[in-house]
C-alpha cells in the first residue's frame, strides 16, 4: 500500500495534477441535481468512447475502398472471429448514441438549462447534436451497400438544387462526376478523422463549461433566472444545499452508463451488425433504398412535399431549424426555467415529438411508394370475381396485367399510392371512371395510350362492380333527365 | 540599450514572426485549395462527358424499352463496380432513340421499366414516368434526365460521364421540359 502511495507521489510531483482533478471531482453541485434526470450527458459520452474503441477495431479490417468495401464487411460478417459482433456494437452504439443525445437534449431543453450563463454550452451542444448526425450519416455511407449508394445519390441530388454553385456542390460531395471511389473515400477521411475530431473538440468544451458554470440547478417554478443576480443565486444555492458530486451525483452516472453499455451489448447480441445489403452495383436496379433509423423522418418528408416547394423547403429549412437553436439561449435567456411554467416548450416538444414518429412510423410503410410485384404476387380477392360476367372478369385481367394493383389496394392487398378501390363504384359513375382511366389526374398517370377501347370498357365493367352489395353504385342523375329530354324532341 | 526598447524590438520580432507564418501561410493555402477543389476544376477544364457505345443497334428492338449498362469514361483505381452505370434505352421508331438515366429525377433513385403499364416508376418516393420519360406522377418536378445520342456503324452511342442530377444544366438540355400529367 505504501509502495503503491510513494509511486503515485512520484508521478503527482511531475504531474501535479492530483489537486485540480480531486478539486474537479469533489466540485459542489446543488442536491436535486444528484437525479436520473442528469444522467444523459454522460451516458452520450460513454456511447461516444464506445463508438472510438469499436470504431478503431473495425478499421483494422475495413477497407475503404468502393471495390472492396463490401466485401470487407462481409469478412468482418463471417470471416473474422466476433467481427460481426463488434459491428454490431458499432451499429447500435451509434443509433443508442443519437437517441440519448436527443433525450438529453429535451432535458436540458425542459429543464431550461440552456438560460443565462449557460448560452454558449448550448450552442456548442447543438453543434454537438450536428456533429452527431454527421457521424451517422458519413458511417451509414462507410457500410457501403446499395442503401449506401444511391442515398449518396439522394444527397448529390439535393446538394445540386443549392443555387448556382449546386453542380459544383455535387463534385466536391462525390470528389468526381459520379458516385465512386473518391467518394467512399472522402467520406472515410471525414468520418475517421475530420468529424471525431470536431466531436471531440466540442466535447471538450461542453465539458470544461458544465465544470466552470456548474450543473443547472433543479428548476422550481417561481424561481426565475435574471442575469444581474443567477450567478450570486447559483453560488449560494451550492454552498448552502450542495453535495460533492463525486460520491454523492456520479453513481447514478455510473449505474446509468453500464446499464446503456448492457443494452448495446444484448441489442447487438440479439439484432446482429446493420447490413449490408446488396452490393453496390448500380446496374443491379431491384432495390429500394432506405436511409437508417434516424434519416426515416426526412425520408417520409421527401414524398410528402409538394413538388413546387420541395426545393425551397430542403435547402431553406434545415436552415433555419438550426438558427432557432442558436437564437434560443439569446431569445429566452432569462425568466422561468420549470417546464411546469413552459407551455410552449411542452408543446413544442411534443408537436417535434409526435411529427418526428408520424414521419418515422409512414417511412417504415412507405405507403407512397407504389409495390412494383403487387400485380404479379397479390392475387384479386376471390369475392371480387364469384358471379361476374366475362367482361368484368376481363377487366380483372386488365387491371392485375395493367398494373393497377400496384398502386390501388382491394382488401388489403396491393399497394396504397392511389386510394383503395373496394368500393370506388360508390364514389365514381362510369362516365368518370373513363375520364379517370384514361386521362388520370389527382396523382394518377393517364392511361389513354396503355389501353385498348376494349380494355378500357372491361376495366371500368370490373370497377363498376367494385361496392358493397346493399349499395347502389353511383350513377349520373342528369343523365337519364338530359336523355329522357333528348328522346322528347327528336332532332 | 534600455529594457524598454529591448521590449518592443522584441514585440516587433513576434509581430514579423506571425506575419512570416502569415505569409506562408497563404501561400500553402493556395496549392491546399487547388487540391480540395480538383473535382470542381478538372470538370471544368477537360470536362467529364465523352461519347460511349452502349453496343449495337440489333439489342434494341423497335418499339421497345430495354436496360443498357456502360462504364463510365472517368474511372479510377479502386472504383470496383460503381464505374459500370445503367440507363434505359427506348427505339422509339427504329430511326428515333430515347436514352433516360437510370437516376429519377426527383432525388436520384433508379427508376424501373414496366412494359405492363408502359411507365417508369421510382421505389423511393413514388415517382412515375411515361414511356416518353415525362412525369406522370409523383414527387419529381420534371420528365427523366436524357442523354445525347448518335448512331454510328450500327451501334448506339451516348455522351455520358456524369451523375445527372436536377440543378445540373446539362441535365436540361435534352427532354428537360416539365410534362403535365
Amino acid at each position: 500500500m505504501r509502495l503503491i502511495q510513494q509511486i503515485g507521489d512520484w508521478f503527482d510531483l511531475r504531474l501535479q495534477l492530483g489537486t485540480p482533478i480531486r478539486e474537479t471531482l469533489e466540485h459542489r453541485v446543488p442536491r436535486e441535481t444528484a437525479s436520473w434526470f442528469y444522467v444523459f450527458g454522460s451516458a452520450a459520452l460513454m456511447c461516444f468512447m464506445l463508438q472510438i474503441v469499436t470504431g478503431i477495431l473495425l478499421a483494422l479490417i475495413y477497407v475503404p475502398s468502393a471495390g472492396e468495401a463490401w466485401n470487407s464487411l462481409q469478412t468482418l460478417n463471417h470471416g473474422v472471429s466476433l467481427g460481426w459482433f463488434i459491428r454490431a456494437l458499432h451499429g447500435w452504439g451509434s443509433n443508442f448514441m443519437v437517441a440519448i443525445v436527443l433525450i438529453h437534449m429535451v432535458q436540458v431543453f425542459l429543464f431550461g438549462a440552456y438560460k443565462f450563463p449557460r448560452e454558449l454550452t448550448w450552442i456548442v451542444g447543438v453543434f454537438l447534436l450536428l456533429v452527431t448526425l454527421g457521424m451517422a450519416f458519413t458511417g451509414q455511407v462507410l457500410r457501403f451497400d446499395q442503401d449506401a449508394y444511391w442515398g449518396l445519390g439522394i444527397g448529390a441530388s439535393i446538394a445540386s438544387r443549392v443555387p448556382v454553385i449546386g453542380p459544383w456542390a455535387v463534385n466536391l460531395l462525390l470528389g468526381g462526376p459520379i458516385i465512386a471511389g473518391a467518394t467512399l473515400s472522402r467520406f472515410f477521411a471525414l468520418h475517421v478523422f475530420v468529424v471525431p475530431g470536431l466531436l471531440i473538440a466540442f466535447v471538450g468544451v461542453h465539458l470544461l463549461m458544465v465544470l466552470k458554470l456548474g450543473i443547472n440547478e433543479w428548476p422550481m417554478p417561481g424561481r426565475v433566472v435574471r442575469r444581474a443576480t443567477y450567478i450570486r443565486e447559483y453560488h449560494e444555492l451550492t454552498q448552502k444545499d450542495g453535495v460533492p458530486f463525486v460520491p454523492n451525483a456520479v453513481w447514478k452516472d455510473i449505474f446509468f452508463s453500464g446499464f446503456i453499455l448492457l443494452a448495446i451489448a444484448v441489442c447487438a447480441l440479439h439484432f446482429g451488425p446493420f447490413g449490408p445489403s446488396g452490393q453496390p452495383d448500380p446496374t443491379i436496379i431491384q432495390t429500394a433504398p432506405r436511409p437508417d433509423f434516424f434519416f426515416l423522418w426526412l425520408y417520409a418528408l421527401l414524398s410528402f412535399l409538394p413538388p413546387s416547394a420541395e426545393t425551397p423547403i430542403l435547402l431553406i429549412g434545415p436552415a433555419i431549424g438550426i438558427v432557432v437553436l442558436l437564437a434560443l439561449p439569446f431569445v429566452a435567456g432569462e425568466g422561468e426555467k420549470s417546464w411546469k411554467r413552459r407551455p410552449i416548450a411542452v408543446l413544442t416538444i411534443l408537436l417535434v415529438a409526435v411529427s418526428l414518429g408520424t414521419l418515422t412510423h409512414l417511412a417504415e410503410h412507405t405507403p407512397w411508394s407504389p409495390v412494383m410485384d403487387a400485380w404479379s404476387s397479390q392475387p384479386i380477392p376471390a369475392e371480387f370475381l364469384q358471379g361476374r360476367t366475362a367482361l368484368e372478369r376481363h377487366g380483372a385481367l386488365v387491371f392485375q396485367a395493367k398494373q393497377c394493383h400496384n398502386c390501388h389496394s382491394l382488401h388489403n392487398l396491393g399497394g396504397q399510392r392511389g386510394p383503395a378501390l373496394d368500393a370506388v363504384a360508390l364514389r365514381l359513375t362510369e362516365d368518370q371512371l373513363i375520364r379517370q382511366v384514361i386521362q388520370g389526374g389527382g396523382n394518377m398517370p393517364a392511361y389513354g395510350k396503355n389501353l385498348s377501347p376494349a380494355e378500357t370498357t372491361a376495366l371500368v365493367a370490373f370497377l363498376e362492380t367494385l361496392h358493397p352489395a346493399n349499395q347502389k353504385p353511383a350513377h349520373n342523375a342528369s343523365e337519364a333527365i338530359a336523355l329522357g329530354a333528348s328522346e322528347v324532341s327528336p332532332r | 540599450m534600455s529594457a524598454e526598447n529591448g521590449l518592443s524590438r522584441r514585440a516587433a520580432l513576434v509581430k514579423l514572426g506571425l506575419f512570416l507564418n502569415g505569409v506562408v501561410g497563404v501561400f500553402l493555402a493556395v496549392p491546399v485549395v487547388r487540391y480540395l477543389l480538383s473535382p470542381v476544376t478538372r470538370e471544368k477544364k477537360f470536362g467529364y462527358e465523352s461519347w460511349l457505345s452502349l453496343g449495337a443497334l440489333e439489342q434494341f428492338p423497335v418499339g421497345q424499352t430495354r436496360l443498357a449498362t456502360y462504364k463510365n469514361p472517368v474511372v479510377n483505381v479502386g472504383d470496383g463496380e460503381t464505374g459500370d452505370i445503367a440507363c434505359w434505352v427506348r427505339n422509339v421508331d427504329g430511326q428515333k432513340f430515347q436514352v433516360f438515366a437510370i437516376n429519377c429525377a426527383h432525388l436520384g433513385c433508379p427508376v424501373r421499366w414496366f412494359p405492363q403499364s408502359n411507365l417508369f416508376m421510382c421505389p423511393c418516393h413514388g415517382g412515375a414516368y411515361y414511356q416518353d420519360g415525362s412525369r406522370a406522377s409523383g414527387p419529381p418536378e420534371r420528365g427523366l434526365f436524357q442523354y445525347h445520342y448518335k448512331v454510328e456503324d450500327g451501334k448506339l452511342l451516348i455522351k455520358a460521364g456524369e451523375m445527372p442530377t436536377p440543378g445540373q444544366p446539362i441535365a436540361n438540355k435534352v427532354g428537360g421540359k416539365t410534362t403535365c400529367a
